[in-house]
């Protein structure tokens, strides 16, 4: 009775911890492929997300926990393979996904995709002879560059800081489904309602906790050209930049999810042996 | 309890290691030869539960401390650090994250297990108590732990809580400066918090030897609570306890698997992904689910009382709501130890349960949300809080007093070996060959 | 119960009989499983203390040797220790080669010391060494001296045009790190 209780309780209460998004609606649940515990993250949307954040959110947001060479991790938009000459000291049929057939994975250094895109990005360093600040191109092991100078530029600029985004997936209650309902949650206010104190940079959302937001709608029909042909409406770019953002909150979450499916086996086999040990242990004792 | 020592050394080393430190017979009289009631059920795998959530949380902790870096600017910086760039750092974090959680889980079910079996009550008093030590130990861990991440939860709970000390009239301010080592929450406390949050489980340790050590003195209590009387009673520790407490920990472990692999943030708050922020409080400033309670009880005095605040008035009931536990052992007059014999008392139990969770849920909730309408009469958060707060306090205070004298309890068999015969109801029928 | 105790010792799970073989082994299985799963476990921690992605992201440096003007070095950070780029001029390769058959305490040509790593030969205009003396660690100064290279100010080491230990307590010459030439001008080390 003791245990049915407290399993029951632990079933009640979980919702009851959950988070509502106070003052908007509730974010439509949406079907992603990263999600549940055989979720996996889809190279292709990972990279056209990866370049709507390029083109369209990097001017703002920061990803501030994310080094360019993880862009070449597991599961990552840029993760290549290929084979490795002992002899050059170089890595040759680099291809981008995963390894399969002998291949290896091109550590993100080598990796020519991840070593273009860091090389497009301009770095501030202190020159270390003379003090200057001089300006050289980006290596895998950079941070992704900031377009601020420090955060409080960042607040100045637009009201209110752009959050990071290397993060936001899990910094808000319903997650993907929240970040992909506010990028399409834009509509006209209701009838009569206007930004509060009338400020002319705050726009309507449906999602959004007290429905005006600082941010200005960014996905439009076709603001971003895929190179691989995919039509970029407003649906598809913000569908294949929550993936990205979803795998840049935690890269490493299709290697966990693996890692788990083994540890349950391996529990489930330990417990079973146990368990038969227990009864022939205490096979000829009442109790 | 167990009587004289049954360790024979069998080896020279044994023999000379026994007359020098003998740590070997301490292990055999305690693990090994221990006479165990064989009564027990899967609540008393719990103790080893505890001890393995104890030990993974100190290995997690000392190797997660090789890579934090205790400071306002860096704190959140190098947890992610962690999961993203070291070696199984991912795993290491999410274990300790998930293995507070854990660890609470099995101590409030080894807790309810202590009051309804009735595990308190003489000649275990001391046992109870170090156990409620160890049970504010824990509670000081985890608030010191939670603030280390320099989430906008960590910074914010750490600043509610902290506020608290002002309630206290005359010394309460100077104290909350010296607690914090400034005027908020800074670096001055998230340093000292780490070097607490490091120092604390260790004396959470050296009172877990003592609790063990009080637990080999009477012995352990039993679900029918009947003293043992001989040795048809028990059975050895090993290999009949360990065995058992291996299987309980292996199915326990595959519960603390399933969140640690497949939904590590769920026992969390999201809030606590955004680095700390001083000029901006988060919509609702909750604490982790296993202080939910208590954070409860705090809200719910919204009222003063004579010269005591609200504030203070909510920090005396919480303080209170584990203080009472520490006298339990006296306000429980029932001369039965287990509820398995008294009828009555049971649903008292059960309603304490219930009301425990449902405190939880309205720590969760804002206090002014709306939980029923009873005609014109609103029930608002606060109010159920304040109800639930008062039968609390009235299960220990008045409740347990007055049901031990009135009572009338089930007949307690006279040995644990009656109750388990009398439990099957047919009689096991012996193994042909065991006839005499 | 004393004497159905000596027929229960074969009969019924005693030490030799059927039972007891059963019993081992379920015994024998869990420890084993259990090992397993103590060895999986231990791995991690173990590993966590290897470097992290982070630090092994800056294990290699590159370098575009064109910034070097002849008969200059530089001292850049690799790994967080300070190496010598030099680009020596004629006569200080000649100089070396010179002494490649001399009674060397730590014998090595002066080819050997433009080396790749991938065994091919690199360019001998460029010597790359670590700027520590192998005797207790000091950064060596250029210049001065009788063979025309290095000289430790610490405890007298110096070492000829090609890095080589000439005199002194140092045991070996500078140490040359792994490198290799990605372009015609940019060499990556490590």
């Amino acid at each position: 009775m003791l245990r049915s209780l407290v399993l029951a309780a632990l079933v009640a209460a979980a919702p009851a911890i959950a988070i509502a998004n106070e003052g908007a609606d509730r974010p439509p649940k949406l079907e992603w492929s990263f999600e549940g515990p055989f979720g996996t993250f889809e190279q292709a949307a990972v990279q056209r997300g990866f370049q709507v954040y390029k083109e369209v959110c990097a001017s703002c947001h920061v990803l501030r926990h994310l080094s360019y060479r993880h862009l070449g991790e597991r599961g990552g938009p840029f993760v290549a393979s290929g084979k490795f000459n002992a002899a050059s000291g170089g890595w040759e049929d680099i291809h981008l996904g995963p390894p399969h057939h002998g291949g290896r994975l091109v550590p993100a250094a080598d990796n020519p995709y991840i070593r273009a895109i860091a090389g497009e990005a301009q770095i501030t360093e202190i020159d270390r002879t003379n003090g200057q600040e001089i300006t050289r191109s980006g290596r895998p092991s950079d941070k992704f560059v900031s377009p601020y100078t420090n955060p409080y530029q960042a607040a100045a600029t637009h009201g209110v800081a752009p959050p990071d985004l290397s993060l936001i997936v899990k910094a808000r209650a319903n997650g993907a489904d929240y970040v992909h309902a506010i990028l399409t949650g834009y509509r006209a206010p209701p009838a009569g309602e206007g930004a509060p104190g009338g400020a002319a940079n705050l726009s309507y959302n449906k999602y959004f906790a007290g429905h005006w937001i600082a941010m200005a709608p960014q996905l439009t029909q076709d603001r971003v050209v895929y190179s691989d042909g995919t039509q970029a409406t407003p649906t598809q770019m913000a569908h294949d930049v929550v993936t990205f953002l979803a795998w840049a909150s935690e890269p490493k979450q299709t290697g966990r999810k693996r890692a788990g499916f083994a540890a349950m086996i391996y529990l489930t086999i330990l417990a079973g042996l146990l368990y038969v040990a227990y009864r022939q242990v205490w096979r000829d004792v009442k109790h | 309890m167990s009587g004289p020592s049954t360790y024979e050394p069998k080896t020279g080393f044994e023999r000379w290691l026994d007359k020098r430190l003998p740590i070997f017979r301490l292990v055999h009289d305690s693990f090994v030869d221990y006479p165990t009631p064989r009564n027990l059920n899967y609540f008393w795998t719990f103790g080893a539960i505890l001890t393995m959530c104890l030990v993974a949380q100190i290995v997690t902790g000392i190797v997660l401390a090789m890579h934090y870096v205790p400071s306002v600017d860096h704190a959140f910086d190098s947890i992610q650090r962690m999961k993203r760039d070291v070696p199984f750092g991912w795993l290491i974090q999410n274990v300790h994250a998930v293995g507070a959680s854990m660890f609470f889980l099995a101590v409030y079910i080894h807790m309810f297990r202590g009051l309804y079996y009735g595990s308190y009550k003489a000649p275990r008093e001391v046992l109870w108590i170090l156990g409620v030590v160890i049970y504010l130990l824990m509670i000081a861990t985890a608030f010191l732990g939670y603030v280390l991440p320099w989430g906008q939860m960590s910074f914010w709970a750490a600043t509610v809580i902290t506020n608290f000390f002002t309630a206290i009239p005359v010394v309460g301010e100077p104290v909350q400066q010296w607690l914090m080592g400034g005027f908020a929450i800074e670096n001055a406390t998230l340093n000292r918090f780490y070097s607490l949050h490091y120092l604390l489980p260790f004396v959470i340790f050296g009172v877990v030897v003592l609790h063990v050590w009080a637990l080999h003195v009477a012995g352990q209590n039993n679900p029918d609570g009947i003293d043992i009387k001989d040795k048809s009673d028990t059975v050895p520790f090993s290999p009949h306890a360990t065995v058992k407490d291996l299987f309980g920990t292996a199915v326990f472990l595959l519960m603390f698997a399933a969140f640690v692999f497949f939904l590590p943030d769920s026992l969390g708050h999201p809030d606590n992904y955004i680095p700390a922020d001083p000029l901006k409080t988060p919509p609702h400033i909750v604490p982790e689910w296993y202080l939910l309670p208590f954070y409860a009880i705090l809200r719910a005095i919204d009222f003063a009382v004579g010269p005591i605040s609200a504030k203070l008035g909510g920090l005396f009931l919480m303080v209170g709501a584990i203080a009472v536990l520490f006298v339990l052992p006296w306000l429980d007059t029932s001369k039965v130890r287990s509820m398995r014999y008294r009828p009555v008392a049971r649903w008292f139990f059960v309603l304490f349960v219930a009301v425990c969770l449902a405190l939880g849920w309205c720590g969760a909730q804002q206090p002014d949300l709306i939980v029923a309408q009873l005609g014109g009469v609103q029930i608002k958060v606060t109010q159920l809080a304040q109800l639930l707060t008062a039968y609390y306090f009235a299960f220990f205070l008045i409740v347990l007093p007055i049901l031990g004298l009135r009572e009338t309890p089930n007949r307690v068999p006279d040995t644990i070996a009656k109750a388990i015969g009398e439990k099957k109801k047919t009689p096991v029928a012996a193994a042909p060959d065991r006839e005499a | 119960m004393a004497d159905s105790a000596s027929t229960a010792d074969t009969a019924h799970g005693g030490a030799d009989s059927p039972e007891a073989n059963r019993r081992d082994f379920i015994y024998i299985a869990t420890g084993a499983v259990a090992a397993v799963g103590a060895a999986a476990l231990a791995w991690p921690f173990i590993d966590q203390m290897n470097p992290a992605a982070d630090t092994l992201a800056l294990a290699s440096t590159e370098y575009d040797l064109s910034q070097v003007p002849e008969g200059q070095q530089v001292v850049i950070f690799w790994r967080g220790k300070p190496v010598f780029i030099r680009h020596r001029g004629a006569a200080e390769i000649a100089a070396a080669k010179k002494d490649d058959g001399a009674a060397l305490r730590d014998p090595q040509t002066d080819a050997q010391r433009v080396v790749q790593a991938n065994g091919q030969p690199g360019k001998e205009a460029y010597l790359i060494v670590e700027a520590s003396c192998t005797h207790f660690g000091c950064i060596p100064t250029f210049g001065g001296g009788p063979y025309g290279g290095w000289l430790c100010a610490c405890h007298g080491s110096v070492y000829d045009t090609a890095a080589r230990i000439r005199s002194g307590p140092a045991p070996e010459n500078l140490k040359v790190p792994p490198y290799v030439y990605t372009t015609d001008a940019v060499v990556k080390i490590g």
